[in-house]
């Protein structure tokens, strides 16, 4: 796997692992939160983001407490609940430059903030954005949220008597470009996934299965790490190339999905026991549904639109930053001026 | 003919029709004829939440001193809608006139003494003169425009030139409605005898230079001119034309036909909590950006704008005011939302908001708005009204601005370079006004983490009581430094005992009322307020005079309480408050009135 790191331990920015960490977690010990934080970390530094380009965003939840514990240098935007999505949008349209990642939690995503999340799918605006998902509201002491299961058990014994809201198969359905699933505890499926989502053009959600260790880690609930690590269906394994590298690796043709991604990037997903076409969007809904009647998690890259037009393309937004046009760009001239108000006249 | 005295120039006509059916361009044929002979025109909408088919009104009123609010009284009705005839009948001032369908009966209750009726059967003119069927409901409005040109000796060339200046873009229409106005020209002349005292004659010195434009157009192109790169909306009325009059803009001013680029980004967001979102967002990554709307819009924009306030993000927010609360009226005026939109938010939230009175403050409250955002890093408000918004008003043009535009304190990689640290919430300068970075500076220093929760001046989390009350304290220091930067009040002086104080679109029954009252031997001081936090001045202005009427369009007397709040308790007592919350602009009788009746009988008390 090429990942973009030289020996010295610099990657293709010429930075240290040190600078794509951030201040000390203060959530739970075992919390899936640190953990994907901890994968992130890896997945920017091997990607190579360069810190002041990096935006994070987040809404509000312990989920989306955790832009502080990674790239301290980074611009971050901790903003109120269940509308990180238009915050981000504002951020990318005022600078077309920014590597917009926003970090939410099933609450803050699938509950209040439900309708910001479809229409930031729907705009397919250029960020990736990470659920971590752990079927309740942790920061408020373990109440089901909407992505919990019919029928998983809150730790006092309350049954989840709703259907779940799944937030793959939504953003499949409301025509997102990038939809993946992992799991916290699964670094070698995240990390590549993570990266892959970075180099894709578009909204790329990525629902990442967090258990919350203080609350809904228990046997009855259908989010907790046991739970998961027997009901996981992996799709695929997949690696990232970063760039337009050669890819060194061999691959057992016939096995091997290579998608190139908007950067020149490619994701090479491995079949395992049965093949998967990524780019095939009912069939990813498909899985998804079948995964679920069969009380499964199905995990990989489950749907990728690799030529989609973003927001700013779509709406034609320059390449320049908004944010760094001046009275000469946009005030109108002086004789135009004076034509338009002789029209008032 | 009328005996008695003429009366030129100087009355209101009101043109009763049902709302969809195209009387919007002879209303605007009419208005804009009348402005070019040189006569001040206001004229006001009164139309109906509705598409098609219920009542609507447009007044124009013509005044020789250049009046600009209602005159609270009609002198010629053109009743075209069945369903308000009576009401119709009933509006007209006594010794006015009426123009109306034929076919409406005249009897009973809508036969009246002390007024003129001139039946025109404009219908049957209608089918008989306008050959396409679809047309006619549309082209009877024209016809109604002729019969006023006949009726007051409007010159022809005037309403000819404001037609085909109308049809401009539809070239082929300016001869039909130039026809169907000839209809009722010779329909008038041959059928009506002038029994009215009301005349129309070309003046000169007052119109000469003018625009005739609408505030939220004039908001637009403040927006434009003050650099503003985005804009996320939810249509409402009455803001909705601000954000289409800006995207309009953009089209035609900041395209690139070669590349199809446009200087601007554009979201119709899916609701105001989204809109804000993406203000703040953008404002936050250094773009200027705006929203619009009005009263449900903003209540669902208060968490943001909280998080604007102590997270200190720039940002733009109209808030064209209607009719409420909830729903309300949304087609009729209020300045309902002065108290709310001041503090908008819980916790000790307080903004910035202007209060702009004409159409030319609509542009330049709206341009200076964007400078205060970036300035003081935090949400401005910029409180228009419909009765402003949404009618077209007499003004002079608008200004080139005279200055670039104040991005406030942001520290570049350049700066960050010379300095060892800096807090993003940190108050080097005294002002209450910290520093701030925006995402993409290329420096290891710029990074900090913006949030809604408790923070210190490095940006760092705290829940330290200490450091949250020092920082609510700088955020008032803040506030307090706005005082004298946000626009000043505009203050007409000279000494007298009582004051009026008033803000926005009630500043033009203001002017009127204050001629009224120095006619009847009362003479007042004014201050408007231009903006919040109130300036100095108007703790000032207040100690200076006995009694302060605080005049404003809503129930309760909003800034008449943030007044009270505001001034040394010494001073509250002086106040007054005088309210007008109907829902229709305010006039000059509801100030001139309460006003002399309580001066009077103070007078008579003190005597
Ligand atoms: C408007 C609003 N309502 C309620 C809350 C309280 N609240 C804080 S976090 C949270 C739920 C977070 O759940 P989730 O997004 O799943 O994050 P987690 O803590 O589970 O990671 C709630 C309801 C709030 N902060 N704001
Ligand atoms: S409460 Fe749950 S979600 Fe929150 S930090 Fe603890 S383990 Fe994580
Ligand atoms: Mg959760």
């Amino acid at each position: 796997m090429s990942t973009g790191v030289s020996k010295i331990n610099l990657n293709v920015t010429g930075l240290t692992r040190e600078v794509y960490k951030g201040s000390a977690t203060t959530l739970c010990a075992g919390c899936g939160h640190n953990s994907i934080t901890n994968h992130l970390i890896k997945a920017l530094y091997e990607y190579g983001v360069e810190p002041h380009r990096l935006a994070k965003m987040s809404g509000i939840g312990c989920s989306s407490k955790t832009p502080a514990y990674f790239v301290d240098q980074a611009h971050g935007f901790n903003g109120v609940h269940g509308r990180m999505p238009s915050a981000a949008t504002g951020a990318k349209l005022a600078n077309r430059d920014l590597l917009v990642l926003g970090i939410s939690g099933d609450g803050d995503t699938a509950s209040i903030g439900l309708g910001q999340y479809c229409h930031l799918i729907r705009r397919n605006l250029d960020m990736t954005y990470i659920v971590e998902d752990n079927g309740c509201y942790g920061l408020t002491k373990g109440q089901f949220s909407a992505t919990a299961d019919l029928g998983s058990v809150l730790k006092n014994g309350k049954v989840n008597e709703f259907e779940t809201i799944d937030v793959c198969g939504l953003a499949i359905e409301l025509g997102a470009t990038f939809v993946a699933r992992s799991f916290s505890g699964d670094g070698k499926q995240l990390v590549p996934l993570l990266q892959a989502a970075f180099a894709h053009r578009g909204t790329a959600v990525l629902d990442v299965i967090s258990p919350c260790v203080t609350f809904n880690d228990h046997e009855g609930s259908t989010k907790s790490y046991a739970y998961i690590k027997e009901h996981d269906y992996v799709l695929h394994s997949a690696d990232f190339i970063l760039g337009r590298g050669e890819i060194e690796v061999e691959y057992e043709p016939g096995n091997v999905q290579d998608i190139e991604l908007a950067d020149g990037s490619h994701v090479m997903l491995r079949k395992l026991d049965r093949a998967y076409d990524a780019t095939d969007r009912i069939g990813a809904l498909r899985v998804v549904h079948e995964a679920r009647g069969r009380g499964e998690l199905v995990t990989g890259l489950l749907y990728v639109n690799p030529a989609s037009e973003d927001l700013c393309e779509r709406e034609r937004v320059p390449r320049q930053p908004l944010k760094d046009l001046g009275e000469a760009d946009l005030r109108i001239g002086r004789a135009e001026w004076a034509k338009l108000m002789e029209s008032f006249a | 003919m009328a005996t008695g005295e003429k009366i030129v120039n100087d009355l209101t006509i009101r043109a009763a029709t049902v709302n969809g059916s195209g009387s919007q361009s002879s209303n605007l044929v009419l208005t804009h004829a009348l402005f070019r002979l040189g006569i001040p025109v206001a004229p006001k909408n009164v139309f109906p939440s509705n598409i098609e088919g219920l009542p609507t009104w447009y007044d124009v009123r013509l005044s020789p001193q250049g009046y600009k609010c209602r005159s609270g009284a009609i002198d010629i009705v053109v009743a075209l809608n069945a369903a308000t005839w009576h009401d119709d009948v009933a509006s007209v001032r006594p010794g006015g006139a009426i123009v109306h369908e034929a076919v409406y009966p005249v009897s009973g209750a809508t036969l009246r003494t002390d007024i003129t009726y001139y039946a025109v059967p404009f219908g049957e003119l209608a089918k008989k003169h306008v050959a396409q069927g679809s047309l006619r409901k549309y082209l009877v409005n024209m016809i109604y425009v002729g019969v006023l040109v006949e009726l007051l000796g409007i010159p022809s060339e005037a309403v000819e030139a404001a037609v085909r200046e109308q049809f401009r873009r539809k070239p082929s229409a300016v001869e039909t409605n130039l026809a169907a106005v000839r209809v009722g020209v010779e329909y008038a002349q041959t059928h009506l005898e002038k029994r009215d005292p009301y005349y129309v004659e070309p003046m000169t010195g007052h119109t000469e230079g003018s625009i005739l434009l609408d505030g939220n157009r004039a908001a637009a192109l403040g927006c434009v001119m003050a650099g503003c790169t985005v804009l996320a909306w939810y249509p409402i009325t009455p803001s909705t034309s601000l954000c289409e009059s800006f995207i309009s803009y953009c089209d035609r001013f900041r395209a690139d036909p070669a590349t199809g680029e446009r200087k601007a980004a554009i979201v119709q967001a899916e609701d105001e909590l989204a809109a804000i979102g993406m203000v703040l967002g953008a404002g936050w990554a250094g773009a200027r950006a705006m929203t619009a709307t009005s009263g449900p819009g903003l209540s669902l924009m208060a968490e943001y704008a909280g998080f604007g306030y102590y997270a200190e993000l720039p940002g733009v927010i109209f808030d064209v005011q209607r009719a409420g609360p909830s729903t309300g009226l949304p087609t009729r005026t209020l300045q309902g939302d002065v108290a709310f939109a001041y503090t908008l938010s819980h916790g000790d939230t307080k903004h910035i908001v202007l209060l702009p009175a004409t159409v030319e403050e609509a542009y330049e409250l709206g341009m200076d708005a964007f400078d205060l955002a970036e300035r003081f890093q935090t949400p401005v408000f910029v409180l228009s009204d419909l009765d402003l918004g949404m009618n077209v008003w007499m003004a002079q043009p608008l200004a080139y601005p005279d200055r670039p535009f104040d991005r406030g304190k942001v520290l570049t990689a350049a700066d960050l370079e010379r300095v060892e640290s800096w807090g993003r919430y940190a108050d080097p300068d005294g002002d209450g006004i910290p520093y701030r970075t925006l995402p993409g500076t290329p420096s290891a220093k710029a990074g900090y983490f913006t949030r809604g929760s408790g923070h210190d001046e490095f940006a760092r989390y705290s829940e330290s009581a200490e450091v949250f009350a020092r920082n609510l304290d700088r955020l008032a220091r803040k506030h307090e430094t706005a005082r004298l930067a946000v626009p000043q009040p505009s203050i007409e002086e000279s000494g007298h005992a009582t004051a009026i104080l008033a803000y926005g679109t009630t500043h033009h029954a203001v002017v009127e009322a204050r001629d009224r009252m120095r006619a009847a031997g009362l003479e007042v001081d004014y201050l408007r307020v231009r903006a919040l936090p109130f300036s100095p001045e108007v703790a000032a202005f207040v100690a200076r005079h006995e009694r302060v009427y605080v005049v404003e369009q809503n129930r309760d007397g909003q800034l008449y309480g943030l007044l009270r709040t505001d001034l040394p308790a010494a001073d509250v007592a002086r106040l007054q408050s005088i309210r007008h919350y109907n829902g229709v602009p305010i006039d000059a009788a509801v100030i001139a009135e309460p006003l002399l009746e309580a001066e009077r009988s103070l007078a008579t008390s003190l005597a």
